[in-house]
């Protein structure tokens, strides 16, 4: 049950879950950022075209692995949740869920506001998805459903975060760590009953 | 048989209504339904050609005589949202505050105040332009291009006008460069007469 085990166990997770979560959190993160940023840019900066040219291909990246993340998910076992109280592990597979449905809303959406002209988005110089649904005008709509799901996503994410640090500082569990590290106990909570 | 008769009950009362309105002011309707009149706009892009666009979606109307063109007045309304430059991520732009700014202003209207009637069936067109908020009197140099009987009945009559507007002037201020401080519109209309 070492860390550098690819799939799941009942311990921990294995080193694909940890990589797609921290590497899509950091990207997404970054994401928000961007998005945020490419808005105010001026129409000489040398950014104008580069950053949503930039934000569109790792947007269409992270829907192919928040995809990805989906299928593994499913095939993998899940680490034991038994040392959660049954009102957080209700809240906390609730949370994980809405993750899923949320991201997934908000790429899709971003992905309609540059085709619904029919256009394709480049990723990179990479390859094209090409557009799928024409229709006049609803850019401005889907131009705010991302931008609500944007800030949706941020505010689960603090909630995320919050209920991690929680476990690893105040009850002092493994809940962090495992997803961090991968390592399934806790050397200086030896001292906590429920866990040895 | 029956549709005949409706028919030309219906050709006979449409002749009836063209001799007693003839001879005065004219009221005509935009033809905006068969897409017979735009509103287009060009402006430079960076100096180095330009960028054509139009707005969808309008409504207005005319009045004219043929033998007091001088009386001649329009009105028109544009739905400012319904900017179309065939790019979704450009007129999302246009459409949000730097420019456009169609949540607070969905409407654009020009009201004719004066005609002022020049050579060879052309007009200055005065009147006072309404355009994300600021309201300013511009003038359109219209050419009257024909009228007449169209084939299914009706009356129509259409003109041709160009006029230049400073962004500035009407509180768009983007900068899209020195090149980009002027948009030109390019104006088509028909109307067929009510």
């Amino acid at each position: 049950m070492g860390p550098f085990k690819l799939t799941n166990s009942t311990d921990t997770y294995g080193a694909v879950s940890r990589i797609l979560h921290w590497g899509m959190a950091i990207a997404i993160f970054a994401m928000f950022a961007l998005g945020l940023w490419m808005r105010t840019l001026d129409y000489y900066s040398p950014w104008y075209q580069q950053a949503p040219n930039i934000h569109k291909s790792i947007g269409i990246i992270l829907l192919a692995l928040l995809v990805l993340r989906l299928i593994w998910r499913l095939a993998n076992v899940q680490p034991d949740d038994s040392h959660l109280k049954p009102i957080e592990r209700r809240i906390s597979k609730a949370t994980h869920w809405a993750f899923y449905a949320i991201l997934f809303a908000l790429m899709v959406s971003g992905y309609f506001i540059s085709t619904v002209d029919g256009r394709a988005i480049d990723v990179f110089d990479w390859f094209a998805v090409p557009s799928i649904y024409v229709q006049k005008g609803l850019e401005d709509t889907f131009g705010i459903i991302h931008e609500y799901l944007a800030y949706l996503v941020m505010a689960l994410a603090g909630i995320h975060a919050a209920a991690a640090l929680k476990h690893h500082f105040y009850d002092r569990d493994i809940t962090l760590r495992r997803m961090w590290s991968g390592r399934s106990t806790r050397p200086y909570t030896s001292i906590d009953p429920e866990r040895n | 048989m029956k549709s005949h008769l409706k028919l030309l009950g219906a050709l006979v009362m449409l002749a009836v209504i063209g001799i007693q309105s003839s001879a005065h002011a004219e009221t005509f309707v935009i033809d905006t339904k068969g897409a017979h009149a735009s509103i287009n706009f060009r402006i430079k892009h960076l100096g180095f050609s330009w960028l054509t666009g139009r707005f969808d979606k309008f409504s207005g109307e005319f009045t004219y005589d043929e033998k007091a063109p001088e009386k001649a007045s329009i009105k028109v309304e544009i739905d400012t949202a319904s900017v179309n430059s065939n790019h979704a991520e450009r007129d999302k732009h246009l459409r949000n505050a730097d420019f456009l700014d169609v949540t607070k202003f969905p409407k654009a209207t020009f009201e004719s105040t004066s005609v002022e009637v020049g050579e060879n069936q052309t007009a200055k067109v005065h009147g006072t332009l309404t355009l994300h908020g600021v309201t300013k009197d511009i003038t359109i140099d219209a050419k009257y291009i024909g009228g007449g009987k169209d084939p299914w009945g009706g009356f129509r009559r259409g003109f041709a006008g160009t006029t230049k507007l400073a962004l500035a002037d009407f509180g768009i201020n983007y900068n899209l460069g020195p090149a980009s401080k002027e948009v030109e519109l390019d104006l088509h209309v028909e109307g067929i007469r009510k």
